[in-house]
Parts: structure tokens; C-alpha cells; sequence
């Protein structure tokens, strides 16, 4: 068994041991919320990191899943059909918004994914008929999956945590197959890739389904944790949130936008408790990060590690 | 048909407040690839700039001066302690004027507080005017002579100056342009603060009709990208074009079907991005 399997191993049994030492609902209920950004941003990351796109309206489909789902649910839907069909609804949104935005690429693509991000939100805060404008929508319960009960914070957290995991584990997968490493490599190289017979548009196409689809299971998630939605969840700073995590995190690396979904969700909650000043704060954080720490934290630990273990190793031979 | 002339005057005006937003987003867009999202910003801090000077007794014409010099030097102080640094990192320079309009979002809350604050119309512009039975507000049509005003100038500017002629150069060819001596970096810190003003005039004119409150900027945002997109980025003639197309879709979308304003502005800007991917005039492949 390799180092990696152990570490592996070692993080999995202490993330499931977080709700036996973390006996505090609130701090629970931060953990969960912790996985739902996580895995928003590492669906974004498909984009950013591996396809080098850079998408400012993610958190769009964080609203289109948890709306779908809550209207479908409030119209008299069962629990599994309103999931499937919100997410059904929400990835072919994608589908569309992919089409859109990929007749563009660089600086238009991030113009176009805005505008759509900002009219998803417009609609839903304008819409009042159907989306209850900026009261937001409520509805009454999660569901059981399998007859498990996970109204209660430790079996949500367990729940979101092996959501979370699954989605962690495709996202892997598919970063080491052949359609990740095509995909990375229009990211580098799109005209080559063009002339060696890929179809750039496509993979590139795919990638945003891709992540359209792990972003509105993050959104189900999310939707399932408030038992509420409103336009506030879907505005342009949570996008760019998103993207920070992404971001500072390190977008080159896997675990990157986990460590910068951990950071930025903890750093707001504690700023939030203390003062309202939360948004200079996150301004700030991002001028400070793309001036000076543009490759993100993973990486950049990664690069400390390795020169603190350099000098050993030629000792050591 | 009072209701068609009023609506139709009435974009007429929205029309040219959104070329004075979005005309220096283009402009910068066009030259230095930096589509400005702390532009919104500059506009929602126009409004309050204007807002505050006349509050303490100004003019509102020097008010609107006022906040355009403010808002210019925003600009100016941006670009070169932030966005210089940054140069050749497009990505880089996206994502801190986001950061920048969150920063600018929040400390105009902290400075003006939550409340709207209202900007009246100068007074020797609030008499209607009365023209066949109809009473428009006098205001909103000098608003669209501004703009109309703006737009000539700009022309001029762009096409028969030998500023506009190395600015043009720029957009066409950086590298060239360098290369024959054109000092393209300072034209970039006039340009991007030319758009900064701009912003700021139209922030303090916008301001007695849409009032200055919080999340002004993120309404105006991405009407200005709408209209750049659609437009074509970098083009003058586009931006014009797009800002009364818009103008005219949000004003008769919301008075129409208010539900769905935000899905009839959407979609001429799909149609064009699916049948033109430049925009209508635009020169840039992006």
C-alpha cells in the first residue's frame, strides 16, 4: 500500500469521526456547509483548473437545482422524483448555458457565464409568481434516503460527507482518464489538440455538463441543509466566493478548492460573528491572493514541503 | 398610445445613460482585454458622489463633475497600483476588479449606510416638457442629449485624433503599437480612467431616476456586459447601438412582463452570440 493510500485512508476516518469529537450542532452544521462549498468548488475546479475556463456564474446552479427541487417538492412530488428532475432541469440548463458561453472563450466566456449567473438570479429575485421574489422559497422537510432519517446534524453531516465523496471520487476518475487528460490538454494546447483530431468544442462542452452536474448536486445539498432558497444564495459574490475557494485554494490541484472551500467558509463565519465588514474582507482577500499567491495554497505548501525535504534527501545519498 | 410614446421616451433616456456606462467598459474591454467588473462600482459611486455633493448644497451640474473627477481618480489609483501589476495576466486582472468592486461595494455601505439616497433633478430641468398633449420630464431627455453628446465626442475622440489614432493601434495590434513608439501603458491608464469618468457622470445623471442604493452596481453590471456582448466589445458604434436595445428591452420587458424583463433582455444577446459571436460590431475575435 502506497504513502497516498494511507493518507487517504487516515483523512476519511477522521472526516467520519467529526460528529463523535464535534458534540456542537453549530460547528456540525459549519462542517456540512464546509462539504456543500467543497464540492461546489471542485465541480467549478473541472472547469477552472482543468479546463482553464473561468466560469463566474456557478452558484447559478446551486439556484436552479435547490429551486427546481423545492418547487417540485411543494407541488406534491415525491422526495426522489423532484432530485431527479431538479437535477435533470439544472444539468441541461448547463447543457444550454455551455452552448452559450462556448462561443466565446477566454475573458467572453466569463462574461457570458456572468451575465447568464446574473440573470439566473434576476429571474429568480424578479419572477415573484413563481420563485416568491426576495422572501426566498421554503419547504417543510429533507428527505429519508434508504429510510435514514437525516434531519438530525451528525446523520447530515454522514450524508453530505458520502455525497460528497462519491462526487470526489468520479471528479478523480475523470481527471485521470482520457477525457481528463484531453481535456487538460485543450486547456494547454487547443490548437494542437485541434489538429491531432479532438473535438475542442465538445470536451470542452462536456467538462461544463460535467460540472453543471456536481454543481446542482452541491445545490440539492444546499437546498436540503436550509430548507430554504432565495436569490441572496445565488447572487454574483456567491459566484465569486466560489471561485476564490477554487482559487486560493490552488486551482491546479484536486484538493485545492476543498482547502479553499475550508478557509473562506471559516473565515466568514468568524468575520460575520464579529463584524459586518465581510465583503472588504473578501475584496481584500482576493487582490492579496491573485498578487501574491497566484498558484493558490496547496501549491504553494506543496513547494515548501518539497524544499524542506530536499536538503535531507541529499544527505541522505 | 400615451402609454407607447411615455415607455418608448422613457428607453429613449435608459438607453443613453447605459452607453455613458458602458461605453468606458467597452473601451477599456477593447484595449486592454479587461472586461472591468468593479465597473458597476464606478458607476454606484458616481451616484453617491453626485448624491452627496448636492446633498451639502451644490450644483448639480457641479455635482456631476464632481463625481466624475472622483470617480476618475478611482480609476486612475486603481490601474496603476493594482492593474499595472497585473499586466499580461488577464485572468489575474479579471478577478481583482471583482474583488475591487466587492471592496467598493462595501465600504459605499459603510459610508452611505443602507438607505437610498435620492438626487433630485436640477430645478430648472424638473418643469415637464409639454408637447401635444404629452408631459415628459425634461430631465431624462437632456440625460439622452448627454449621451448623444458623449457619443459624438467619443467619435471624434477615436477616429480624427491622433490620441484616438494610437488608442485604435492599441486595440488593433499591442505589440505593433509598442514597437512604433506609442506609449501604450499610459494610454491605458487614460483610457481605463476616461471610462472611470464616464462611469461617474452617468452614476450622478442615473441617480434621480434609479436613486443610489446598495447593489446599484450589481443591477448595472450586467446590463453593461449585456450591451458589450451584444455590441461587440471595443466598438464605439456597438456600444451605442447595444445601450438603446437594451434600453429599449428592460423598459418595455418590465413595463410589459414584469416576470420575465430578465429573460427578454437575455435573449437578443443569445441570438446574437449564437448567430454572431463578436457581437454586431465587433472587431475582436475573443
Amino acid at each position: 500500500m502506497s504513502r497516498s493510500w494511507i493518507w487517504l485512508i487516515v483523512v476519511a476516518i477522521a472526516l467520519l469521526a467529526v460528529p463523535l469529537v464535534v458534540r456542537n450542532e453549530f460547528y456540525l452544521n459549519l462542517a456540512s456547509q464546509i462539504l456543500i462549498y467543497a464540492l461546489l468548488a471542485v465541480s467549478l475546479n473541472l472547469l477552472l483548473g482543468y479546463g482553464g475556463m473561468v466560469s463566474l456564474g456557478h452558484a447559478s446552479f446551486i439556484g436552479l437545482a435547490s429551486y427546481a427541487a423545492a418547487l417540485l417538492l411543494n407541488a406534491g412530488f415525491g422526495h426522489l422524483s423532484s432530485a431527479v428532475l431538479a437535477l435533470v432541469f439544472s444539468t441541461a440548463c448547463g447543457a444550454v448555458f455551455g452552448m452559450l458561453a462556448l462561443r466565446a472563450s477566454g475573458i467572453g466566456f466569463l462574461m457570458i457565464t456572468l451575465a447568464l449567473g446574473q440573470i439566473v438570479w434576476g429571474v429568480a429575485y424578479r419572477a415573484n409568481t413563481i420563485t416568491n421574489g426576495d422572501n426566498g422559497l421554503r419547504y417543510a422537510e429533507r428527505p429519508h434516503p434508504f429510510g435514514i432519517d437525516i434531519n438530525h446534524a451528525p446523520n447530515f453531516y454522514w450524508f453530505t460527507l458520502i455525497v460528497f465523496a462519491i462526487a470526489l471520487f468520479f471528479i478523480w476518475r475523470l481527471t485521470r482518464s482520457p477525457f481528463g487528460a484531453a481535456l487538460q490538454g485543450v486547456r494547454d494546447q487547443p490548437r494542437r489538440m485541434r489538429m491531432l483530431g479532438h473535438n475542442v468544442w465538445l470536451i470542452q462542452w462536456l467538462a461544463f455538463v460535467l460540472a453543471s452536474f456536481w454543481g446542482s448536486v452541491a445545490g440539492l445539498l444546499f437546498v436540503y441543509y436550509n430548507l430554504f432558497i432565495s436569490p441572496h444564495a445565488i447572487s454574483l459574490q456567491q459566484s465569486a466566493e466560489v471561485l476564490l475557494m477554487a482559487i486560493l485554494g490552488g486551482a491546479s490541484t484536486l484538493t485545492g478548492p476543498i482547502v479553499g472551500a475550508v478557509v473562506i467558509t471559516l473565515v466568514k463565519n468568524v468575520v460575520s460573528t464579529y463584524v459586518d465588514r465581510w465583503n472588504t474582507l473578501l475584496g481584500a482577500i482576493f487582490v492579496i491572493v491573485i498578487m501574491f499567491m497566484p498558484f493558490g495554497i496547496v501549491p504553494g505548501v506543496r513547494q515548501l514541503w518539497l524544499r524542506w525535504r530536499a536538503p535531507k534527501k541529499q544527505a541522505a545519498a | 398610445m400615451q402609454f407607447w410614446i411615455i415607455q418608448t421616451l422613457n428607453s429613449i433616456a435608459f438607453g443613453g445613460l447605459l452607453f455613458l456606462l458602458s461605453s468606458g467598459f467597452s473601451l477599456a474591454f477593447g484595449l486592454m482585454r479587461i472586461p472591468n467588473l468593479a465597473h458597476g462600482g464606478f458607476f454606484m459611486l458616481g451616484a453617491y458622489l453626485g448624491a452627496t455633493v448636492t446633498y451639502y448644497g451644490g450644483n448639480f451640474w457641479i455635482a456631476m463633475l464632481a463625481a466624475g473627477l472622483g470617480v476618475g481618480l478611482v480609476g486612475i489609483v486603481f490601474e496603476r497600483l493594482i492593474l499595472r501589476r497585473l499586466a499580461g495576466n488577464v485572468q489575474g486582472q479579471v478577478l481583482v476588479t471583482l474583488g475591487v468592486s466587492f471592496i467598493i461595494a462595501d465600504l459605499c455601505l459603510l459610508i452611505w449606510t443602507g438607505d437610498p439616497w435620492t438626487l433630485p433633478a436640477p430645478s430648472e430641468l424638473r418643469p415637464p416638457i409639454r408637447l401635444a398633449g404629452f408631459a415628459f420630464p425634461t430631465f431624462r431627455l437632456v440625460v439622452f442629449v448627454i449621451a448623444l453628446i458623449t457619443a459624438v465626442a467619443l467619435y471624434f475622440l477615436m477616429d480624427r485624433t491622433r490620441l484616438g489614432a494610437m488608442i485604435r493601434a492599441g486595440v488593433d495590434d499591442m505589440e505593433m503599437a509598442r514597437g512604433v513608439g506609442i506609449p501604450v501603458s499610459l494610454l491605458f491608464t487614460v483610457v481605463f480612467c476616461l471610462g472611470a469618468v464616464l462611469a461617474g457622470i452617468g452614476g450622478t445623471l442615473g441617480a434621480p431616476s434609479l436613486n443610489a442604493y446598495p447593489g446599484l452596481d450589481a443591477d448595472m453590471l450586467p446590463l453593461a456586459l449585456i450591451v458589450v456582448i451584444l455590441g461587440g466589445a471595443g466598438s464605439l458604434l456597438g456600444a451605442f447601438v447595444g445601450s438603446f436595445v437594451v434600453g429599449f428591452l428592460y423598459n418595455f420587458g418590465i413595463a410589459l412582463f414584469p416576470d420575465l424583463a430578465y429573460f427578454i433582455l437575455f435573449l437578443p444577446m443569445v441570438l446574437v452570440l449564437v448567430l454572431m459571436p463578436q457581437g454586431l460590431f465587433g472587431r475582436i475575435p475573443s
